[in-house]
């Protein structure tokens, strides 16, 4: 193809965006609906995923130490500790750091267990945490049976019902963003589609006019990722506004630190460039799918 | 060279509208296409550049098979003749200057080329004037002639109408005949169906008769023949 017959096709294409006005307008509109509602469900999905990771994260395996033992012990016990390579970090809890927390925990009755630093019935303790919070379960077993470790603690069924839950949160939230992506493209398609049949009897002139098929198809092309492209655009305005919206009110105003969202920063560009590939990909799909049918004259 | 070898056409809704046609028409000639309305001579035309393919029987055009074509190379054929077509066939959304520079958008020719070769064409049609109007703006006698400029605007080695000038006054027929004749005289052959019994009876050509899908006369310098 020459290059002014592609400079042709473009400017042909976008041409037809206004020459079809209102049908234009209908599948770009239709391309702007599906594409916010999925970007409502793909930001709420992400951030739960987020909330769940950060969930995850605080699981901890508590390792006591026996009592007596000597400090070299502990120190060899602490290398081991880290010698684990699913181990992220190891935090050592000496026993009389460990009876001011169990008495401050107490509050202004801590006074009932004055006298105890003597005789402290508490262990040495060392708080692990593992790279991927699955692992906890067999790292913990493994510790338990190093040398001088009197126990371990890792809250073992709240692990397995937050993992259940976790992976069902997000295997649910997958397959909804999937659900949702076909049913935007079905939605989309169809609309493109009914612009196209309208012009199935410019496409029949075209063809006997001397029109090969990829003629008649590239400005369709450009005018199908026009649509699904400048469909885009407005959903993804109204998502980051709205998000960022969101961040203020719950960090700021309702004081909800816990709630902990997803920073703008990254997530804006990622929506953005995800949304509109998404929707020039529908775009391009809907309009090149409807011109086909037409092209046998 | 156009050559038809026992051509039948069944359109799918059963009616025979072409019953074993042979016919030759050579390069360079000028061929009267007449008959009754609804005898086949639009579908005798749409073979020939295969908006209709023949039910059986060969067809032959500048070299082509076209009866045994394939998809890709329909587009070459089409290119090679300048066809005008009954229902003028213009693209909606294009305005009059559009519908005919598209077919020179098709054979990839530059803008320096288009422009005035599309102008002189409308100038010839008389419509240079509508430059800016769109088909539904235009009378069917203009869009009959935005068909024409369209159809002869590649200055193609064969030219096919369908009653071009079913639409037109005495006078515009006339200077679309006069423009025929002359490009007919510069070796395009030309072949047109229509209706208007003064044309074929004054300039004398070649007059093929086709009546209920079967040519009833073929005859050099022929008359219209029918009443009316
Ligand atoms: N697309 C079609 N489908 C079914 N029948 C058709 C079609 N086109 C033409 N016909 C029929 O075929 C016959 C010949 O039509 P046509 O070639 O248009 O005749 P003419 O141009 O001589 O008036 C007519 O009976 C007409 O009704
Ligand atoms: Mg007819």
């Amino acid at each position: 193809m020459k290059v002014r017959t592609m400079g042709r096709h473009l400017r042909e294409g976008s041409r037809n965006i206004t020459r079809n006005g209102w049908m234009s307008f209908a599948s770009m509109s239709s391309v702007a609906i599906t594409l916010f509602i999925l970007g409502v469900f793909l930001l709420l999905a992400l951030n739960v995923n987020h909330i769940a990771n950060v969930v995850e994260r605080q699981v901890e395996i508590r390792v006591f130490v026996k009592q007596g033992v000597e400090k070299v012990e502990v120190d060899k016990l602490a290398e081991k500790l880290k010698d684990f390579s699913q181990v992220e970090s190891v935090t050592f809890i000496p026993k009389e750091e460990g009876l001011e927390n169990f008495k401050k925990s107490f509050g202004d009755k801590a006074y009932w267990f004055e006298g105890l630093e003597k005789e402290n019935p508490l262990s040495d303790e060392f708080v692990v945490k593992t790279k991927d919070p699955v692992e906890t379960e067999m790292v913990a077993e493994r510790i338990k049976n190093l040398p001088y470790v009197e126990s371990v603690n890792y809250a073992k069924d709240m692990i397995k019902k937050l993992f259940t839950i976790t992976t069902m949160i997000r295997n649910v939230g997958i397959g909804f963003i999937v659900a949702l992506a076909f049913t935007a493209m079905f939605l989309i398609a169809n609309t493109i589609k009914l612009t196209i049949v309208a012009r199935r009897r410019e496409i029949e002139i075209m063809k006997l006019v001397g029109a090969t098929n990829s003629f008649i198809r590239w400005p369709f092309f450009i005018e199908g990722l026009l649509m699904g492209g400048l469909g885009s655009v407005v959903p993804i305005l109204l998502l980051l506004l709205g998000y960022r919206y969101l961040i203020d009110l719950v960090q700021v105003d309702l004081n909800l630190y816990f709630l902990d969202l997803l920073p703008l920063n990254p997530l804006a560009w990622q929506l953005s460039v995800l949304l509109m590939g998404i929707g020039a990909f529908i775009g391009v799909w809907g309009s090149m799918m409807s011109v086909r049918r037409f092209l046998k004259v | 060279m156009i050559e038809m070898l026992d051509v039948w056409k069944t359109y799918p809704n059963g009616t025979n509208a072409l019953e074993g046609i042979n016919v030759k028409i050579e390069k360079g000639e000028f061929v009267y296409v007449v008959g009754p309305s609804g005898a086949g001579k639009s579908t005798f035309i749409k073979l020939m550049y295969r908006e209709e393919k023949p039910t059986k029987g060969t067809i032959l055009l500048n070299g082509f098979n076209i009866s045994k074509l394939k998809e890709r190379q329909i587009p070459k054929v089409r290119r090679s003749i300048g066809v005008v077509f009954q229902d003028y066939k213009l693209l909606p959304k294009m305005n009059v200057y559009e519908n005919v520079a598209f077919a020179m958008e098709v054979v990839e020719a530059t803008k320096k080329q288009t422009k005035p070769r599309v102008l002189e064409m409308l100038e010839l049609v008389k419509l240079k004037n509508k430059l800016r109007s769109y088909p539904s703006e235009l009378s069917g006698g203009e869009q009959q002639r935005v068909s024409i400029a369209r159809a002869l605007v590649n200055s193609p080695g064969t030219i096919i109408a369908d009653e071009p000038t079913g639409n037109l006054d005495p006078e515009t027929s006339w200077e679309i005949m006069r423009i025929f004749e002359e490009i007919n005289l510069r070796g395009t052959t030309v072949v047109m169906a229509t209706h208007n019994r003064e044309i074929v009876n004054t300039l004398r050509k070649r007059v093929i008769a086709i009546e209920g899908g079967r040519i009833a006369r073929d005859q050099q310098r022929g008359e219209y023949g029918y009443e009316g």
